[in-house]
């Protein structure tokens, strides 16, 4: 028997990296990021390269093909991943925040304000996502930047996080220790930055890995019904959907992006369950 | 019950409206709609602008033209498009029958997925199955919809080509002389164009099911009543099937009917990928013309089905739970 003291956070990772899926996939996407972000200083050419070789397929060259005007997949692939790894983040932020602050004001001070906050987060849900960030990303093609992509795909993720954060705070407050703190004489602020957040921190940890997940898929989305990413730039989604019709002639340009949204995206939903686990070993399934 | 179905769906109106007006704004705001006729080459004649501008009221302001436009909506006129030929609520009303057909069975399928994999995964927890079942469920849930959708339609192309036959439709949501069909024909027709749309909309949506369906049958088979049902001497599969699927079905009920949004959206983007020419090339055809009174109508549209399918849950949940009576 060796009783070590360990803290919370340690406790945390322990249980995490216990977790085999969620650890291969954790690897992966480290191993992603850098091809994404290191990758471009290293690789002979860059994305907008036009090389002479026209239409190969994958060689040692040419690691993932060249498409009919000449451009290296493989640096296209780098800069999509890169695009798309920056967009989603952004996203998974901008939600995040946003999500937490509103969720937990609304929970903190429940009667009429949390009333009207959550009728604001079901006008929200009761919208399709993508169609409205369609008809709102569609005015500013041609001058579209990634961030603003994400501004809008992370102005329509905001209702999820802050449903989860508002359940898990309006549980919190009726605990002893915020009535401590209430009657220490904190503040509605300093309850929510010192006692709330940080208690809620698992809950929204996990909340913004999945949002990085979806903001992936959203982006990707997005691109593919033209009102995402605009080209000379690209990303996943807008490798995919620009050589949708070359699926049967050049697979590999289709193939390869469309992989890579998954490899991330898939690692990232196991992450976040790794993570649900190692926040809350009251849900875990038992791992032997 | 009725009276309690009847008062949810009073109280979404303020939502609806309020929802609806920020997407007028937001859609009527974000640009002008006669840029086109304005940089036309040669010129639209001055005149010809003005009378656009009154025709679609661009010089009101939104909230105006928003109040307009409602009280068309209310007595059936959506509004004017930019294109003055277009008719936004027969549109609005053919697209619609379209779409829905393709929501509706893409959601049976995969709620039919979502209990199959789950209640499995639950029984056989931990096992061979469960794991591959689990496994496969994240990797569908990892894949872009319409990335799904283009792999679906290369194989079924190949395939049609491999045996130079039409057994997969792979192009819009009927065929060319559909008018001409007998009525049995019809039915054939238009199934067979809903196959590969279905697949795609089902396999992507019902994964998240699946776990939703899989935790809640984990649940309710620890449950002190599933243990006194087996004492009792029942059958396991009496168990299973009233019992525990039973209560099971609740939690599903809810994430379906809160699914129903992401659900229009993926069926826009199935609906580009096999040319339909339903909701969403009505959505994408009024963005890209700034018609603010048909993205609007649409939204509108989707809110109220959104609406509907959680007063449907609603009703649901008190057939599937005794204790639940809506008074």
């Amino acid at each position: 028997m060796n009783n070590v003291e360990r803290t919370q956070t340690q406790l945390v990772l322990r249980r995490f990296f216990r977790h085999r899926a969620a650890v291969t996939s954790l690897i992966l996407l480290v191993l992603v990021t850098l091809f994404a972000f290191a990758g471009p200083l290293l690789w002979r050419y860059s994305y907008t390269d036009i090389t002479d070789d026209l239409s190969l397929p994958p060689s040692p060259g040419h690691p993932f093909g060249t498409d009919l005007i000449g451009h290296d997949t493989f640096a296209q692939v780098m800069r999509g991943t890169q695009q798309s790894i920056k967009i989603a983040l952004a996203i998974a932020l901008i939600g995040t925040v946003f999500g937490t602050l509103w969720g937990a004001i609304a929970g903190l001070y429940r009667g009429k304000l949390d009333f009207l906050m959550m009728r604001l987060v079901d006008i929200v849900l009761t919208l399709p996502l993508i169609a409205v960030a369609a008809a709102v990303a569609a005015q500013g093609v041609g001058q579209s930047q990634w961030w603003a992509i994400a501004v809008v795909l992370g102005a329509l993720t905001w209702p999820y996080v802050s449903r989860v954060v508002r359940s898990v705070v309006l549980s919190l407050r009726e605990q002893e220790f915020i009535e401590a703190a209430r009657a220490l004489g904190a503040g509605n602020v300093r309850i929510i930055l010192r006692h709330l957040l940080p208690n809620a921190l698992g809950a929204i940890i996990v909340s913004a890995t999945l949002a990085i997940a979806t903001g992936i898929l959203g982006e990707a989305a997005l691109s593919f019904l033209g009102v995402g990413v605009q080209a000379p730039d690209t990303s996943l989604g807008l490798l995919v959907s620009i050589n949708k019709d070359a699926v049967n002639t050049r697979p590999w340009l289709f193939y390869f992006p469309g992989l890579f949204i998954i490899a991330i995206a898939l690692t990232i939903n196991f992450i976040g369950d790794g993570l649900r686990d190692a926040f809350d070993p009251k849900q875990t399934r038992v791992r032997r | 019950m009725f009276a309690y179905l009847v008062r949810r769906l009073l109280a979404a109106v303020p939502v609806l409206i309020i929802a609806s007006f920020l997407s007028y704004a937001l859609v009527a705001l974000s640009g002008d709609p006669l840029e086109p006729l304005k940089l036309r080459n040669p010129p639209a004649p001055q005149r010809t602008i003005e009378l656009e501008t009154a025709r679609l009221g661009l010089d009101d302001n939104i909230v105006v033209r928003y109040g307009h436009w409602l009280w068309g909506v209310l007595h059936g006129d959506f509004g004017e498009s930019v294109q003055s030929t277009y008719d936004i609520g027969a549109n609005l009303t053919r697209s619609t029958a379209v779409t829905l057909r393709l929501v509706l069975v893409a959601m049976l399928l995969a709620l039919v997925l979502a209990v199959f994999t789950g209640v499995l995964g639950a029984v056989r927890q931990y096992s061979k199955s469960d794991y591959v079942l689990t496994f496969t469920g994240f990797v569908f849930l990892a894949m872009p919809l319409f990335w799904v959708a283009i792999v679906l339609k290369d194989l079924a192309v190949r395939y049609n080509k491999a045996t130079g036959t039409t057994v997969f439709y792979t192009i819009g949501e009927k065929s060319q002389g559909y008018d001409e069909l007998s009525p049995g024909a019809k039915v054939a027709d238009l199934a067979g164009h809903l196959v590969l749309p279905t697949i795609a909309l089902a396999l992507i949506s019902y994964a998240a099911w699946s776990r939703y369906q899989r935790a809640a049958v984990l649940e309710v088979l620890n449950s002190d009543y599933v243990r006194l049902a087996r004492a009792k001497g029942l059958s396991w599969r009496k168990v299973l099937v009233r019992h525990v699927l039973r209560t099971a079905l609740i939690p599903l009920v809810t994430v379906t009917a809160l699914d129903v949004a992401g659900i229009l959206g993926g069926a826009v983007i199935t609906e580009t990928v096999f040319n339909w020419n339903g909701l969403g090339r009505m959505l994408l055809t009024g963005v890209a013309r700034g018609d603010t009174d048909a993205v609007a109508s649409w939204l509108l549209l989707a809110g109220l089905i959104v609406v509907a399918f959680s007063v449907i849950a609603d009703a649901l949940y008190a057939v599937l739970d005794p204790r639940i009576r809506h008074e």
